[in-house]
C-alpha cells in the first residue's frame, strides 16, 4: 500500500499488508526466528509490533481520507494476551473507536487461524499533534 | 540425594536469551539486576526506528525489552526460572527517546504468587528520573504438561 508506508522497524519484522477490508488494512507476519520468543511460540512483544502498526496503519489512512495532516505520538497502549501464538502466520486489523480532534482510541485485534479467536488485543491511545512541531 | 539447584543467574539466562528469537533480532543486552529487578539495553539501529523521517526507536520494540525484562525480573525474585506467559502489558509513553539513543528497560517484580506475577517498570533513555515510558503487566505461571506443548 503505497499511501501508509511501513515503517523501518515494520519491515524488520516482515510485517506486511495483506489486504483491506471495507478500507480498513490487514497487516500480517510469518512465523520465524526474528519474532520468536520461547521456542516455537511468537513473542509477545513482536505481536505488539504488530498490533501497534496495524493501529497506525488504519489512523493514518482514515486521517489521510479527512484530508487531515498529523504528526502521531503514542500515548499508550494496553496489550491483552488471549492464548499463544503458534508457528502461523499471524494478521492483525484495527478499529478506531473514537477519532477527536487530538486524540485517537484505536481497538486492535490479532488472530491467526480463526480470527473469532483472537490470539491478542490491545487498546491504543494516539496523540495527533500539529505535523512538524 | 536431593541436588540444589544453582539460584537463578539474570546475567546467563539474559545472554543465553538474546542469542535466540526476536530478542537477538532486536540486539538487546543485559545491563544490571537487583534481588527484584532487571535492566536491559535496546541500542538504537537504523531499522528499528519508528519513523522515516526520524532517527527515533519505535515503540514496538521498547514493549519487547519490557516484556523481556518483566519475565527476567520474575525470575530473579522467585530465584527460578518457571514456565510464565504475559497476560497484559500497558505501556506509557511520556517522551519519545532522544535520537540515536539507547533505551534502557528496567522492571522489577513487586509481588509474585502461586499463579501471577505483578509487575512495573520504565524505559529511559540515560537518566532513570526523566522516563521515556512507564509499563506494568500481569503474568501467569503455565503448567508444565508435556503434553499440552
Amino acid at each position: 500500500m503505497s499511501d501508509a508506508p511501513l515503517t523501518p522497524y515494520a519491515k524488520s519484522l516482515g510485517i506486511f499488508v495483506h489486504g483491506d477490508e471495507d478500507g480498513t488494512p490487514v497487516l500480517g507476519f510469518e512465523f520465524g526466528s526474528d519474532v520468536e520468543g520461547r521456542p516455537q511460540h511468537l513473542h509477545g512483544g513482536a505481536t505488539s509490533g504488530l498490533l501497534e502498526t496495524a493501529g497506525y496503519a488504519l489512523l493514518r489512512k482514515e486521517l489521510q481520507n479527512l484530508g487531515r495532516e498529523h504528526r502521531l505520538k503514542p500515548i499508550n497502549i494496553t496489550a491483552q494476551f488471549l492464548s499463544a501464538g503458534k508457528q502461523k502466520t499471524t494478521y492483525a486489523k484495527a478499529r478506531i473507536i473514537k477519532l477527536g480532534r487530538r486524540n485517537a482510541n484505536v481497538s486492535v485485534e490479532a488472530w491467526q487461524d480463526d480470527r473469532e479467536r483472537p490470539i491478542a488485543t490491545a487498546i491504543m491511545n494516539i496523540l495527533m499533534a500539529e505535523p512538524d512541531v | 540425594m536431593a541436588t540444589e539447584l544453582p539460584p537463578f543467574d539474570p546475567a546467563k539466562t539474559a545472554q543465553f536469551m538474546m542469542r535466540h528469537g526476536h530478542s537477538a533480532k532486536l540486539g538487546l543486552n543485559f545491563r544490571d539486576n537487583g534481588p527484584d529487578w532487571v535492566e536491559l539495553e535496546l541500542p538504537w539501529r537504523d531499522d528499528l526506528v519508528g519513523e522515516v523521517e526520524r532517527e527515533i526507536l519505535a515503540s514496538g520494540p521498547i514493549i519487547s525489552m519490557l516484556d523481556m525484562a518483566s519475565g527476567l525480573s520474575i525470575w530473579t525474585k522467585h530465584r527460578a526460572f518457571v514456565p510464565i506467559a504475559t497476560l497484559d502489558l500497558r505501556v506509557d509513553y511520556q517522551r519519545p527517546a532522544r535520537e540515536r539513543s539507547s533505551v534502557f528497560g528496567r522492571v522489577e517484580c513487586y509481588r509474585l504468587t502461586r499463579s501471577a506475577a505483578f509487575v512495573r517498570g520504565i524505559a529511559h533513555d540515560g537518566d532513570p528520573d526523566d522516563t521515556v515510558a512507564t509499563m506494568a503487566a500481569t503474568f501467569m505461571s503455565i503448567s508444565q504438561d508435556p503434553r499440552n506443548v
